[in-house]
Order: structure tokens, then C-alpha cells, then sequence
């Protein structure tokens, strides 16, 4: 009872840094993930049009690698690379985002019925109309539901950059065991969970609705 | 026209899948491919909208080899429908069967009106259907769609791959007896590839039978059935449907083998005679090197004894050649209410069809029908 007053006050007095913390938080999530969309996006489409299978198992398989690298040892090697700071976490959280995002657009594309993809050549669409009005919106489901899952996972996972420095709700957490503030570590913890949820909730609802058509 | 000339096809691994294909497929005219699986007819059909390229050899379309077009101009004016249906899911029908006329910035009333004009050709109500997307159609019904976006953009040629093999047995029947409606109607060049042989004699005005990238067989389903050029072709039609075709005779078999005739410089009574002695009520006439004039009737000559028949206004037409089917001796015996000459291609007279015997042949033609039946 005690704890849950203390709480409330703590977030009535100091809820400015809270929400600083939270959209320092977005910020590094979001652009981890967005530039992990740019990079895989035209790769994923890139790979499904290879022939040579190997180059792309490699790739596949770098993408995988960084994603057995745990995320602490990830965040520490930026350290002597990049130094400490926002970039630095960022380029981590990016590095982990490309296995899910490629994964997920490269087997969305491969989905595509090739009956279709064959009339509409066969009908005479270029191979950039073929891509753009219907390789890509028939495999929208898939990079859209990679980009969600991907996004939560990058949510939870910025709580540790602010190991190096990076700001975010993890500062709060960290000070919050240095401190040996409950408040601190729950205002923290709490918070990227209702981030997570969010963003599960608002790209869940676009997926929905993007294939809600068919 | 579509010419194919000296066509070969080898693919990169070295398999020769057509071998010198040479084919005309004429304008208005439904040519369909057929042949066993990985006879080279999808192959050849792909080489017309360079979908495959040919290795060697030429294709015109209209005296335009095609090899120097732009490919996917060249698509956008031919028809393309293939067996698994090819809609775009995330489309709706409106927005599938508008497809090329929009590629081709036909403006917005007139793809409208375009859409709405195919939908009732094939007997969907546009209000219903426009805005509906594929899934929410039958397999019938999507095929339907298929066809009417190959026509959208009004191409002459229309490819059509396996189209209705996927459906079940009744949407097929109904299709393919859309597709002949249809054919009369717009009068496209269609190049249709089936394994169906029930199908390809059903449809088409020329069949072309390929086996092993060479094509064994081509003509009219009529001439497949009469004259298999080979065991492969007889086996390809099968015994059965090859017995069915033979029911009805063919002109030659049936001709008599006496010509019986009168010459134009004889006279009615002579013709009389040779009426009454022969037991016709019609009789040809020709002139002095055999050459068909028209027919002098019974009646004809009763009523002008003793004239010359070159005076007499014979009848011209109701005559028919060896080439001819036995159904359009029929037809002219019906319409004329004579016996049917027959001649050659050079009007030589050589023989005739009796009211008599054609009776004779629809009767035992309909016994063994039944027979079957039973």
C-alpha cells in the first residue's frame, strides 16, 4: 500500500523525466528498427531474385550470428568501436533487428503464388510494377508481422543499452539498483512494458487491417 | 496471323525442348495445343508473348517478328490466362479485370464502362461483383474473371494455358461453352493449350498434336479423327472417341460408283429416262467435259418435255466436294429438296448423294448411338 502511494507520487512529481526517458527510449527503439526495415527490406527482396545459394545462406547466416551474440556482450564491444552513447546502442539494436526483419520479408515475397506473379508478367506488368503492386503488398502480412515482432523485442531490449550510456527507460532501472529505489526499478520496468504493449497493439491493428481484404 | 518459323527451343541444361516447329495460326480461329506432358505445347504457347524466348527461329505476329518488339508492350496486347486463375488477391474484381487498360492510361469512364460491358458478357452482375474480391468468388466464377481480364484492353490474341483443368467437371463444361459463345462473338485469336483431347475437339477450329517437342499432327478435330496421321495420334485421340467419329461416314466412303448425269446438250426426256431407270428424282447435269452445271428435277422435267437441258434454269447451288462434311450434304438436302451432287475440287462431277442413302446412314448412325447409350 505504502509502495503503490509512493509510486503515484513519484510519477505526479517527477513525470517530465519520466516521459523523457520514454521518448528517449522510442527513439532509439524506433530507429533501430528503422533502420533495420531499410536495410532488409531491399535485401529480403534482393535474396528472394539470387540464384547463387550460397551468398545467400551467408547472409542468412551473418544475420543469425548477431543474434546469438547476448545483447550485454553485443552493447560492451560498442564500447571500444563506436565509444558509449545513443549511437552505439543504436547500431547494436539494429544489428539484432535484421535476422527477424529478413527472415520475414524474404519468406513473405517467397510466398507469393507464382500464378500470380506469372500473369502479371504474362500481362504485362515491368518487373518494378510486378514488385510494387503485387509482389510486395501480397507479402505486406508477413514484413508487417515481422516489424512488430521485431520492434517488441527491440523495446525490451533497450533497457539494457543504457549499459553504454544510451539513455532510455533502462537508466531508470539502473539507477534504480544503485539507489535501492523499488520506485525507480518499477517506474522503469513498467513503462517499457506499456511501450511493448503499444507497439504490439498499434502495428497488430495495421496488420489486421492490411490483410483483412483477402 | 501468328507464324512460327524454324522454332527451336534448348535450355541452358542442353534439353531440346521444340524441335523445329513450323506453325500458321490463323486470325479468328480458336488453334488449340495438345499433347502428353512435356510435349513442348506450354512452351510453344509461352514463345508468343516471350514469356520464353526461342533459341532459334522466328515468330511473327502479322508480319512483325516479335523478337524486335518490346516485350511488355507486346504482352499488353495479347490476352494471357493461365490454369491456377492468376487473380490478384489483394485486388478486387474491378480492380483485376481493369489491370491493363489502366497499364495502358485508358481514362476512368471508359475502363468503367469496359468493366461493366465484360462482367454482363459473362453473366456477372457488375453491382455485385465489382467490388467483391476473388476469395469471395467460386472457382467457376474466378475463372470468369480470368478470361474477361484477358479481353479488358481488347487484344486479337488471346493465350490461354490449361485454363479450365483446374475447375470441376460441370464449371468446365459451362466455361468451355462460354468460351465458344463468346468466340462468336469477339472472333479472337485464341491459342489454347489443354491435355484434354474431349476438350480440344470440343473447341477448337484447328488442333495442333505435339509429342516431344515436335508437332506429329495439325488440322481441324475433324481430319484428327478421320485421317490420324500416326499409331501415337489414334492412341492420343483414343479408340473410343475415334470409333464415335466414324459413325458418320465421310462423303467419298458413301459415293456411288457410277456417276450418273446427263449431258447439257440432251434433252428431258432423255433425263426422264434416265430417272426412272436409276430411281432418282433429281438428276445432274454437266457439260461436255464433265464439269457440274446444276440439277434438273423430276417435276422440272416433266413439265418441259422435250426441251434441250442447257434451256432449262437448272439449280446451281446444294452441291458438295469430298472435302465437305457429310453434315453439309444434309443441310443442302434440306434445304433444297433435291439429291446432293458431289464433284471435286474442280467442279468435275463425280458422283451423288441419294435422299435414300443418307437415311439409311442417319439410321444405323443413331442404332449404334443407342446401342451405346444403352
Amino acid at each position: 500500500m505504502e509502495l503503490i502511494t509512493e509510486l503515484l507520487e513519484f510519477w505526479q512529481t517527477r513525470y517530465p523525466k519520466i516521459l523523457q526517458y520514454t521518448l528517449e527510449h522510442i527513439t532509439i527503439s524506433f530507429l533501430a528498427v528503422l533502420f533495420g526495415i531499410l536495410l532488409t527490406l531491399p535485401l529480403g527482396i534482393y535474396l528472394t531474385r539470387m540464384k547463387f545459394k550460397p551468398v545467400r545462406e551467408t547472409i542468412f547466416g551473418i544475420a543469425n550470428v548477431f543474434q546469438t551474440i547476448p545483447t550485454i556482450a553485443l552493447l560492451a564491444i560498442m564500447i571500444p568501436l563506436l565509444g558509449i552513447g545513443t549511437t552505439p546502442a543504436i547500431v547494436a539494436l539494429f544489428l539484432y533487428s535484421l535476422l527477424p526483419l529478413l527472415r520475414n520479408t524474404f519468406a513473405g515475397i517467397k510466398s507469393v503464388d507464382p500464378g500470380v506473379i506469372e500473369s502479371a508478367r504474362g500481362m504485362g506488368l515491368s518487373p518494378v510494377q510486378t514488385l510494387f503492386k503485387i509482389e510486395i503488398p501480397l507479402a505486406f502480412p508477413y514484413i508487417i508481422s515481422g516489424i512488430k515482432v521485431t520492434t517488441v523485442y527491440v523495446i525490451s531490449w533497450t533497457t539494457l543499452a543504457a549499459v553504454i550510456g544510451a539513455g532510455g527507460l533502462g537508466d531508470l532501472i539502473l539507477a534504480g539498483i544503485g539507489l535501492n529505489s523499488k520506485v525507480l526499478i518499477i517506474t522503469g520496468t513498467i513503462s517499457a512494458i506499456l511501450l511493448a504493449l503499444l507497439a504490439d497493439l498499434v502495428l497488430g491493428f495495421v496488420e489486421k487491417k492490411v490483410t483483412k481484404q483477402r | 496471323m501468328i507464324e512460327l518459323k524454324d522454332v527451336q527451343k534448348i535450355y541452358e541444361d542442353g534439353f531440346q525442348a521444340l524441335k523445329n516447329i513450323n506453325l500458321k495460326l490463323e486470325d479468328g480461329k480458336i488453334n488449340v495445343l495438345i499433347g502428353p506432358s512435356g510435349c513442348g505445347k506450354t512452351t510453344t504457347m509461352k514463345m508468343l508473348n516471350r514469356l520464353i524466348e526461342q533459341s532459334r527461329g522466328t515468330i511473327n505476329i502479322d508480319g512483325t517478328d516479335i523478337s524486335t518488339m518490346n516485350p511488355i508492350e507486346l504482352r499488353r496486347g495479347i490476352g494471357y490466362v493461365i490454369q491456377s486463375i492468376g487473380l490478384f488477391p489483394h485486388m478486387t474484381i474491378y480492380e483485376n479485370v481493369a489491370t491493363v487498360p489502366k497499364l495502358l492510361k485508358w481514362d476512368k469512364a471508359k475502363i468503367n464502362d469496359r468493366v461493366t460491358e465484360l462482367l454482363e458478357m459473362v453473366n456477372l452482375d457488375p453491382d455485385t461483383y465489382k467490388g467483391r474480391y476473388p476469395s469471395e468468388l467460386s472457382g467457376g466464377q474466378q475463372q470468369r474473371i480470368g478470361v474477361i481480364r484477358a479481353l479488358a484492353a481488347e487484344p486479337s490474341i488471346i493465350l490461354m494455358d490449361e485454363p479450365f483443368s483446374a475447375l470441376d467437371p460441370i464449371s468446365r463444361e459451362e466455361l468451355q461453352d462460354e468460351l465458344i459463345r463468346l468466340q462468336r462473338e469477339i472472333h479472337k485469336t485464341i491459342v489454347f493449350v489443354t491435355h484434354d483431347m474431349d476438350e480440344a475437339l470440343k473447341i477448337a477450329d484447328q488442333i495442333i498434336l505435339m509429342q516431344e517437342g515436335e508437332i506429329v499432327q495439325m488440322g481441324s478435330p475433324e481430319e484428327l479423327l478421320r485421317n490420324p496421321a500416326n499409331q501415337f495420334v489414334e492412341n492420343f485421340i483414343g479408340s473410343e472417341r475415334m470409333a464415335q467419329a466414324k459413325d458418320l461416314p465421310s462423303i467419298e466412303e458413301i459415293l456411288k460408283d457410277s456417276v450418273v448425269s446427263a449431258g447439257e446438250n440432251g434433252t428431258t426426256n432423255e433425263a426422264l429416262g434416265i430417272m426412272s431407270e436409276q430411281q432418282l428424282d433429281s438428276l445432274p447435269v454437266t457439260d461436255d467435259k464433265g464439269v457440274f452445271l446444276g440439277q434438273v428435277s423430276l417435276y422440272q422435267a416433266l413439265e418441259n418435255p422435250d426441251t434441250k437441258l442447257s434451256d432449262l434454269k437448272l439449280q446451281k447451288e446444294g452441291f458438295v466436294s469430298t472435302e465437305d462434311h457429310l453434315s453439309r450434304a444434309l443441310h443442302y438436302m434440306e434445304e433444297y429438296r433435291l439429291n446432293v451432287p458431289v464433284t471435286d475440287v474442280d467442279r468435275q462431277l463425280i458422283g451423288i448423294i441419294t435422299k435414300s442413302q443418307l437415311l439409311a446412314i442417319m439410321h444405323s448412325y443413331y442404332d449404334t448411338k443407342n446401342e451405346a447409350a444403352i
